[in-house]
């Protein structure tokens, strides 16, 4: 079971108490965890709610401002921007790639021929992908003279500057997160392992076709897979950080377009060292993903079907 | 293949023929009657009765190929380019090598203030620290929650996994803060640190899911012998949870030595950086004109990632098919 689907029965099963007795050993276990639940998780956390109503370059004590910050926030257009990048980045990026990670999967059915290779090939770029050397390639591919233009040329097309026109460089970084399909494959596939064999016996005696079976039978039954998958990309795809770097040469240029919030974070605090600002757009990106993901639990009890 | 179902013959029997699983598949159907049948002749669970021509075969094969072409189809042509004069490299879109060019490796590698082998070591270093550092953390926290009953075990749990989807922006500021303040800054400690803390709730929970497996006639029989929690957990689980240890180094390994953000953040002083923020700084000062070295570089940077996933494949497929970790 997934993390997810053990969130989902947490919030389900109630009452139950634990019979206490290992305090002691599991005390001593907890140990490592716990101090760095405390020193490296939530006493930041605090830390950096109180820096986000401060004003602080590091070298002198935070002075504090009320809500300048998100009064700044709410005025700051290139925020603004780069949220709007950031959207259009999880709102097309995520479906597209788990768009293609499911169509593969089918595709990757049990029992075909050389399964493990295509599975390999397919997974590695998804292990690859996040490195510095992916987003240089990338960013070579789709420049002027890059692969991809002299692909284009073979075939009589006159290729542009993918990567330095603010109109094509947001969809090129989009297409890497898609070529990433990997890791939502790997669990796609062993999501539809699950799916009963009866049911599509059932269903083709009564009829049913191909595509019929695929949305009244493994749609349903790997909803929470895709849920899951869903859930993950998401919170993922908002911190997208390196590949927007590197192809910008952290600038998130041509134009802001390829100006990831968590990009604008990283000059704001690391280059500018505005870090109470910086604290105030890391909380902004918490309450972003927190609500995609709440509303995302909320919408799934409509489309989520569990077996049990 | 007996009496069921409207399937044409022909094709069940195509299915049949096909003979050729692979490993998991043996397992999982190798076990069931031919045809995935029972004994009445129902179709059994786990084997899904397909419709499959050899056109139909051939058409989907094609298919994978093509696009298994089209993902892998960069990879190689950076290595290619790699050993391309920087005059050809954005020439050639094939794989064909016209003129070798050598040098590319050796000028990439003296290009910066320090010789690559410097961050490569830097980065091994790194990546060494951390596999430690989640492996004994993870493994003692996974313990506690998979066989340990206590007070508020519940809500730490649930803050376990909540940590797994917190966005690493909102403590990194107040963490380089505190780091800066304690003068960890260029030093590897802000990275190894926390995961000597059991800071990476994935792990925590891979490795939970894995002890669940384990039958608890083992640690109770252990229990009876007079043992405690430190010699079960030592004795009985964690020999038992080689593969979850595994799973968790070799994730450890490509995260760490894919990161960027982090070490970025931390490690400004050259003689510090990792490979890859190595290969930034290269980018920055040789104004990208010199792409061969960079390639060749970027190759460097890539091959121990690509061997961790050529072995460690099995665990890595595991790793993500029971919880989803990328």
């Amino acid at each position: 079971m997934s993390a997810i689907a053990e969130l989902q029965n947490l919030s389900k099963a109630k009452g139950r108490k634990a019979p206490a007795k290992d305090n002691k050993a599991a005390h001593i276990f907890l140990i490592p965890w716990t101090i760095g639940l405390f020193l490296v998780t939530l006493g930041p956390m605090a830390m950096s709610l109180y820096l986000a109503f401060t004003d602080y370059n590091l070298l002198q004590s935070p002075e504090f401002t009320g809500f300048d910050n998100i009064q700044r926030m709410l005025e700051d257009q290139r925020l603004h921007n780069s949220l709007r990048v950031t959207f259009i980045y999880v709102l097309v990026g995520v479906p597209l790639q788990l768009a293609v990670a499911l169509g593969v999967a089918i595709l990757l059915d049990r029992g075909m021929r050389g399964l493990s290779f295509y599975r390999s090939v397919f997974y590695l770029p998804s292990m690859l992908g996040s490195s510095v050397a992916i987003a240089v390639l990338w960013k070579q591919i789709f420049g002027t003279t890059g692969l991809v233009n002299q692909m284009l040329d073979l075939v009589g097309i006159q290729g542009i500057g993918w990567i330095s026109d603010p109109n094509t460089s947001l969809g090129s970084l989009i297409l890497l997160n898609v070529w990433t399909f990997g890791s939502p494959m790997v669990i796609f596939l062993a999501g539809l392992r699950q799916v009963p064999a009866m049911y599509y016996e059932a269903a083709s005696i009564d009829g049913a076709t191909k595509w019929r079976q695929f949305r009244s039978i493994t749609l349903p039954m790997i909803s929470p897979i895709i849920f899951f998958n869903l859930v993950l990309q998401i919170i993922g795809a908002f911190q997208n950080f390196t590949q927007a770097f590197i192809v910008s040469n952290g600038s998130g240029g041509p134009a802001d377009s390829t100006m990831f919030f968590t990009l604008y974070l990283y000059q704001q605090g690391f280059k500018q060292f505005d870090m109470g600002y910086a604290s105030a757009m890391a909380w902004l990106l918490v309450l972003i993903v927190g609500t995609f993901t709440a509303v995302n639990f909320f919408v799934s009890k409509y489309w989520v079907f569990y077996d049990d | 293949m007996t009496n069921q179902t409207s399937l044409p013959q022909s094709e069940d029997l195509g299915q049949a023929g096909q003979g050729h699983v692979l490993d998991e598949e043996k397992m999982l159907e190798g076990k069931l009657p031919a045809g995935g049948t029972d004994a009445r002749g129902r179709r059994v669970k786990g084997h899904r009765p397909k419709v499959r021509t050899p056109f139909r075969s051939i058409v989907k094969h094609a298919l994978l190929i093509v696009a298994a072409g089209v993902m892998i189809y960069p990879l190689l042509w950076m290595v290619a380019s790699s050993f391309r004069p920087n005059d050809l490299i954005f020439r050639e879109a094939g794989l064909v090598i016209s003129q070798v060019d050598w040098n590319n490796y050796p000028n990439g590698w003296d290009a910066l203030s320090e010789p690559f082998s410097k961050y490569l070591l830097n980065s091994a270093i790194l990546v060494l620290g951390c596999i430690v550092g989640n492996l004994v953390s993870c493994s003692m926290a996974a313990y506690a929650f998979a066989r340990l009953e206590f007070k508020f075990k519940k809500i730490m749990f649930v803050l376990m996994l909540m940590t797994i989807m917190l966005p690493i922006h909102v403590i990194i500021v107040p963490q380089y803060v505190m780091f800066s303040q304690i003068g960890w800054v260029n030093t590897f400690w802000p990275i190894i640190v926390p995961k000597l803390l059991a800071t990476d709730g994935f792990f925590i929970f891979l490795m939970i899911q894995f002890i669940r497996g384990i039958p608890k006639d083992m640690d109770e029989a252990a229990r009876i012998d007079g043992a405690g929690h430190p010699r079960i957990f030592l004795q009985v689980i964690l020999p038992l949870m080689v593969p979850a240890l595994a799973t968790t180094a070799i994730f450890t390994f490509i995260w760490t030595w894919s990161d960027f953000f982090t070490s970025l953040i931390y490690l400004t002083n050259p003689s510090n950086y990792t490979v890859q923020v190595a290969l930034n700084a290269f980018i920055d000062s040789t104004g990208e004109s010199n792409w061969g070295a960079l390639f060749a570089m970027s190759i460097v940077t890539l091959i121990p990632v690509f061997l961790a996933f050529l072995f460690g494949q099995k665990y890595l497929v595991k790793g993500i098919a029971t919880t989803g970790i990328k």
